[in-house]
């Protein structure tokens, strides 16, 4: 039985590293456009050299959304 | 185009993909207004050096091709870096390199793609921030997370296994609960604290207070017990009481993207208007624009500020300002308002009036309007909420006091605290926002949408219901011709529409579309027109006339002589013989008629709001009944003042309007319904947006309403019926952990399934649509909106 003063300690841990995950995919704006992420997956990519922006964005992704 | 850069794989994804690519970008010019430091630093989100972010709202955008080319713009331009597409906002958001590509660029780059972006006046002055979830999301992260894990720890203390096993482990368990319950109560109920102050504040007893009560409770009665070794807390009956009540405010938050239920003229108007320099013309955004300036309105262009007509022949269509439905005519010299789209030919004005001095835009600074709605009336869970929490709070204390006058004060303590958690009124708030949200989405998925759940309480208190008629009632830019007079041959009918057809006034296109397809052939001779009075001209032969009673006599034909000029009517003559007349009117909606019976049929007191002349008292009066009352000639004011007359008589009243006339009426009522052409189309600020071709669904969507607030009548009933056991037990000084353990979540999942499923049967009952199923009659305005 004394295993569990390590074990239920751990499994909390994982589960809030899950819960930092959610964090962040909250926080990173996932949840605030749920439609348009399943359309864009329509479209075949093509991979071709070149293809990505050459203009990048320097701000952080928070910022960004605010 | 396309195909240069790579990008011809966007006609594969859809045939009918629709868009027309313009080789040539537009004339340049038409956007350097944006490139003007004032304009352009309103529009982008944010700029750090050269590099810069703009979101432009794009109505065209309507499949995933237009995604993906939006997202790919990157490859057409120098400059522009990565676009994301919020589809459900129609919006882009685009960063771009302000040293490559100025934001005009950027626009015309947009435009010629075919997917103009709307600029309009609100976007620079005011802009709103769109109502953001993350918090609501974040706070029922952390809840559910609690949530579950306080389960698990609380299984042993359920199942009875804690006193054989080991003591250790349920102090321990108890510990943990609590270092899971803190950032709960501080984070995710942070919002019931803060609601709770400011009820106590203001000295009202709102539904937060008794919650806040009750979280108060249980928090510091279970920490009490797992410090003192007494028990492991009710900390799961805690975590799970704050998700539960999270996933309620999440369900009543539903929003449907792509309206706006709060528009002012502001998002009606043009950004940018064309200024007179000197012989040539310049773009200037319209805040810019001065008294004094010289503006030139082009066809359908709006005029934005109250101007004197100086140059060129002036019709204008006030049928969204004033609900008069035709065109009126103006000469040099005339005072226009701001709000009139010209029609015709380009002219030339001289502005009178700041923009935001105009008349139009007074209505809106009017105080009744500018000031934002409120309730008037307190919701049915505060109003039940007021007894509750003084009946809780009176049976604790006299719980306490029982047991303390027998000596036992830590019964008595024991009671006090017991009674305030059971009571905590969890399954009370959630009836509301359960079946409400649940009504909601109902109806929206019947396509009539509404503002917020809350709407859902005012529209089932409607016992009257006022119409508009230009644009409401009848179709816009839909007139109905009617021909009084014998009946025309063939070539007659061929002369009149290749004399209409010289015309551009939209009386004589009318007439066009009512005898049938222009012969191109046929040779008009001597054709002369007479700017607001009528046609005159030779067709083999014969001398036709065609324009209002006294052109005709002018021209020698015996017209009769009528009391005013009405303007919804042509006469037609030939050879100075009379044949009749045409008379215009704006076609019914098929769903006026059915909308008009159901409602009457309801036992609904009717009436009639027009901004429009009388002429069609006859034709209404029988739709309405005898018992509506119908007024003509109403300005925006009258309307307002009409409706809230109608309020002061104790009537509760939805006003249905379509146009800015009708906004003052809109906001004065208590349920204000806009009818709207589709999803980018106008609609002025209210509680209920539906496109015309529902107009049919609001009787049903009333019953729905009525329905609603019954369900949730019984809904708290129940939940008063658990509340009552759990007291009567905790007053008793009984209330086991696995009672509250097990009463907790009961009663919430069967308050909650009651009002939803109880909503559910009732639409299916009223024929309202129970699933969504996009089909070709589905309108674009329901397609995106569930």
């Amino acid at each position: 039985m004394s295993a569990l003063y390590f074990l239920i300690p751990v499994s909390l841990l994982v589960a809030v590293v899950f819960l930092g995950w959610f964090i962040w995919a909250v926080r990173s704006g996932q949840y605030e456009d749920t439609s348009t992420p399943a359309l864009r997956m329509l479209a075949d990519e093509e991979a071709e050299p070149g293809a990505a922006p050459r203009v990048t964005d320097p701000t952080p992704k928070q910022e960004k959304r605010e | 185009m396309l195909t240069n850069n790579g990008l011809g794989h966007f006609y594969d994804l859809g045939q009918g993909a629709g868009v027309r690519v313009k080789e040539e970008p537009a004339s340049g010019g038409r956007w350097d207004y944006l490139d003007d430091p004032g304009v352009r630093d309103r529009l982008l989100d944010f700029r750090e050096g050269n590099l810069a972010r703009v979101t432009l709202h794009v109505p065209a955008m309507h499949c995933v091709a237009c995604v993906w080319l939006l997202e790919n713009l990157f490859r057409l331009r120098e400059g522009i870096g990565s676009s994301e597409v919020n589809f459900p906002r129609r919006e882009v958001s685009i960063l771009f390199d302000l040293a490559k590509v100025p934001l005009s660029g950027v626009v015309a780059l947009l435009d010629s793609l075919g997917y103009p972006p709307v600029l309009r006046l609100d976007a620079v002055e005011g802009r709103r921030a769109r109502p953001s979830f993350k918090r609501l999301y974040l706070q029922l992260g952390v809840a559910g997370f609690a949530f579950g894990n306080t389960m698990l720890f609380s299984f042993p203390a359920y199942l009875g296994l804690e006193p054989t096993a080991a003591a250790g482990l349920s102090r321990f368990f108890g510990w943990l609960s609590m270092a899971l319950a803190v950032p709960v109560v501080l984070f995710s109920a942070a919002d019931y604290w803060k609601a709770a102050w400011q009820a106590v504040r203001r000295r009202v007893l709102t539904i937060d207070f008794p919650i806040a009560l009750g979280l108060a409770a249980l928090f510091g009665r279970s920490a009490w017990e797992v410090m003192a070794g007494a028990g492991p807390g009710y900390f799961d009956s805690l975590t799970g009481l704050v998700f539960f009540l999270l996933c309620g405010r999440l369900f009543q938050q539903k929003s449907y993207e792509r309206l706006s239920f709060d528009r002012d003229y502001r998002a009606f108007f043009p950004m940018a208007v064309t200024r007179r320099r000197g012989d040539g013309e310049e773009t200037v955004p319209v805040s810019r624009v001065k008294v004094g300036d010289r503006l030139i309105i082009r066809h359908r262009e709006l005029l934005p500020a109250d101007a004197r007509l100086v140059r060129g022949r002036g019709l204008l269509d006030y049928s969204f300002v004033t609900g008069e439905s035709a065109p009126v005519e103006k000469r040099a010299g005339d005072l226009l308002y701001a709000g009139g789209r010209q029609m015709g030919t380009a002219v030339e004005v001289e502005v009178l009036r700041p923009v935001a001095q105009s008349y139009l835009a007074s209505l809106w600074s009017r105080e009744e309007v500018a000031r934002p709605r409120s309730g008037g009336w307190a919701g049915i869970t505060d109003r039940v909420s007021r007894w509750f929490t003084v009946t809780v709070v009176g049976v604790a204390l006299a719980a306490a006091a029982w047991w303390a006058g027998r000596g036992q004060w830590g019964v008595g303590l024991w009671a006090f605290t017991a009674v305030l958690i059971v009571a905590c009124p969890c399954a009370l708030a959630l009836a509301a926002p359960f079946a409400h949200g649940a009504a909601q989405r109902r109806l929206g998925l019947a396509g009539v949408f509404l503002r917020s759940a809350d709407v859902v309480e005012a529209l089932a208190r409607v016992d009257m219901v006022v119409f508009d008629k230009t644009g409401t009632l009848t179709a816009p830019g839909q007139e109905e011709t009617v021909w009084e007079g014998d009946e025309l041959t063939v070539a007659e009918r061929r002369a009149v529409a290749a004399l209409a057809g010289q015309s551009a006034h939209p009386l004589a296109r009318a007439m066009v579309r009512a005898v049938g397809r222009i012969e191109r052939r046929i040779e008009v001779a001597a054709f002369h027109e007479e700017p607001g009075f009528g046609l005159s001209g030779e067709v083999d032969g014969h001398r036709w006339c065609l324009g209002s009673a006294a052109w005709l006599r002018r021209n020698g034909v015996p017209a009769p002589v009528g009391g005013v000029a009405d303007q919804a009517e042509v006469w037609c003559a030939v050879n100075g013989r009379l044949l009749g007349r045409w008379r215009f009117r704006g076609r019914l909606r098929p769903e006026s008629a059915p909308v008009l019976r159901a409602w009457r049929q309801a036992g609904m007191r009717l009436a009639l709001l027009s901004g429009d002349q009388a002429r069609e008292r006859d034709r209404f009066a029988p739709l309405f009944g005898p018992d509506a009352e119908m007024l003509f000639e109403q300005t925006p004011a009258a309307k307002l003042e009409q409706v809230r007359r109608w309020r002061e008589e104790g009537r509760v009243v939805m006003m249905v309007g379509d146009g800015l006339n009708d906004a003052g009426a809109l906001r004065a009522s208590d349920v204000g319904v806009a009818v709207t052409a589709g999803p980018g189309e106008f609609s002025p600020a209210s509680d209920v947006i539906l496109e015309g071709g529902r107009l049919d669904r609001l009787p049903a969507a009333w019953r729905l309403a009525r329905s609603t607030t019954r369900l949730v009548r019984a809904s708290i009933g129940v939940s008063l019926v658990y509340n009552a056991v759990g007291i009567s037990l905790a007053a008793q000084g009984l209330l086991a952990p696995w009672i509250c353990a097990v009463l907790m979540p009961l009663s919430s999942v069967s308050v909650i399934a009651l009002a939803v499923g109880g909503v559910r049967w009732a639409a299916a009952r009223l024929g309202l649509p129970t699933a969504h199923a996009i089909s070709p009659e589905t309108s674009t305005l329901e397609a995106v909106a569930v």
